[in-house]
């Protein structure tokens, strides 16, 4: 019997090789990422931030990373977690969470999402084009996260640096929601 | 746009992330198999839809996904308050209620400016 050749099917990100921007931001996709929705219970958060090795942000809005992981803090038990990888089946987060052995759920999401980066001076007015979060420092800090709309689709929002901000959004929805980032992008510039 | 404040990311956010979620304390029987269906229905279909302070249950569907609940009027479509789901009916606070009646003298409703129409 002929042996099935592991590389029959490549895996391509659904916004590989496109980028965009105007003079005040840059578009681009990010790399390729491992992710997990964690849902798990307060009691249970510590033994869950031992297994992943960082720790769950327990503040709305916050973050953390640590050993190359980062935790975004969704709902008062809900977690984005991703991780560098995802280019093959399986995940080594849904792994590490299960080594925990505690009850939760971790639901591999790695494709279902895919994201953007959109960095720049003019990258919080790029986002704000389509975004009702206050995007100031004050109120939206290095590292600060949320769920919210972008336009009409639902991202997560992660601010990464002064103006560097990562676009978690649903991989059917990403071509409107790079869309709808070059527009804000263009007008960003004016 | 109005601002609603979730209980649980602690902060003002816009309304486009919340979804309404029908009146709040409605109290699920305790053994609803014995219920008859007078009461079935009253529990199941009907609610006092109140014009004026009423409380609601709100969801911050595109936020932190979180059901709450929610003192609002409904003439005005001011909040006047917002708390955790799973508490009891919360009393408002005085200045809330003040300012709540002084904005329901002072809207116009269509009963004040257009109820005689003929
Ligand atoms: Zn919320």
């Amino acid at each position: 019997m002929a042996e099935l050749d592991s590389n029959i099917a490549t895996r391509s990100l659904p916004l590989s090789g496109v980028h965009g921007g105007s003079a005040a931001v840059r578009l681009e996709p990010a790399q390729p990422a491992e992710r997990i929705n964690l849902r798990v219970g307060a009691e249970d958060v510590s033994a869950l931030s031992a297994a992943l090795g960082l720790d769950l942000p327990v503040k709305p809005k916050t973050s953390s990373s640590a050993n190359g992981r980062t935790a975004l803090w969704i709902g008062p038990d809900e977690w984005l977690v991703f991780a560098d990888g995802g280019g093959s089946i399986g995940s080594s987060l849904t792994q590490a969470a299960a080594s925990s052995n505690v009850v939760h759920s971790a639901t591999d999401i790695s494709h279902r999402n895919t994201a953007i980066l959109v960095s720049g001076p003019g990258a919080a007015a790029t986002l704000n084009a389509g975004c009702a979060l206050d995007l100031s420092l004050d109120a939206f800090p290095i590292g600060a996260c949320s769920r919210t709309l972008f336009g009409k689709v639902e991202i997560v929002l992660l601010r990464t640096a002064e103006n560097t901000f990562r676009v978690e959004v649903w991989r059917s929805f990403s071509d409107y929601a790079f869309g709808l980032l070059s527009e804000g992008a263009r007008d960003a510039a004016l | 746009m109005l601002l609603i404040h979730c209980p649980y990311c602690e902060e003002d956010r816009s309304e486009l992330e919340f979804r309404w979620a029908g009146e709040a304390h409605v109290v699920r029987p305790e053994n609803i198999a014995a219920i008859s269906d007078e009461e079935f229905a009253e529990f199941f279909f009907l609610r006092n839809n109140e014009k004026g302070l009423t409380y609601e249950r709100w969801r911050h569907i595109h936020g932190c996904g979180r059901f709450f609940n929610a003192a609002r009027d409904t003439v005005s479509d001011r909040f006047l308050m917002t708390y955790k789901a799973g508490l009891p009916k919360q009393p408002l606070p005085v200045a809330e209620k003040f300012a709540a009646i002084a904005e329901e003298k002072s809207v116009e409703t269509w009963e004040q400016t257009e109820g005689d129409a003929r």
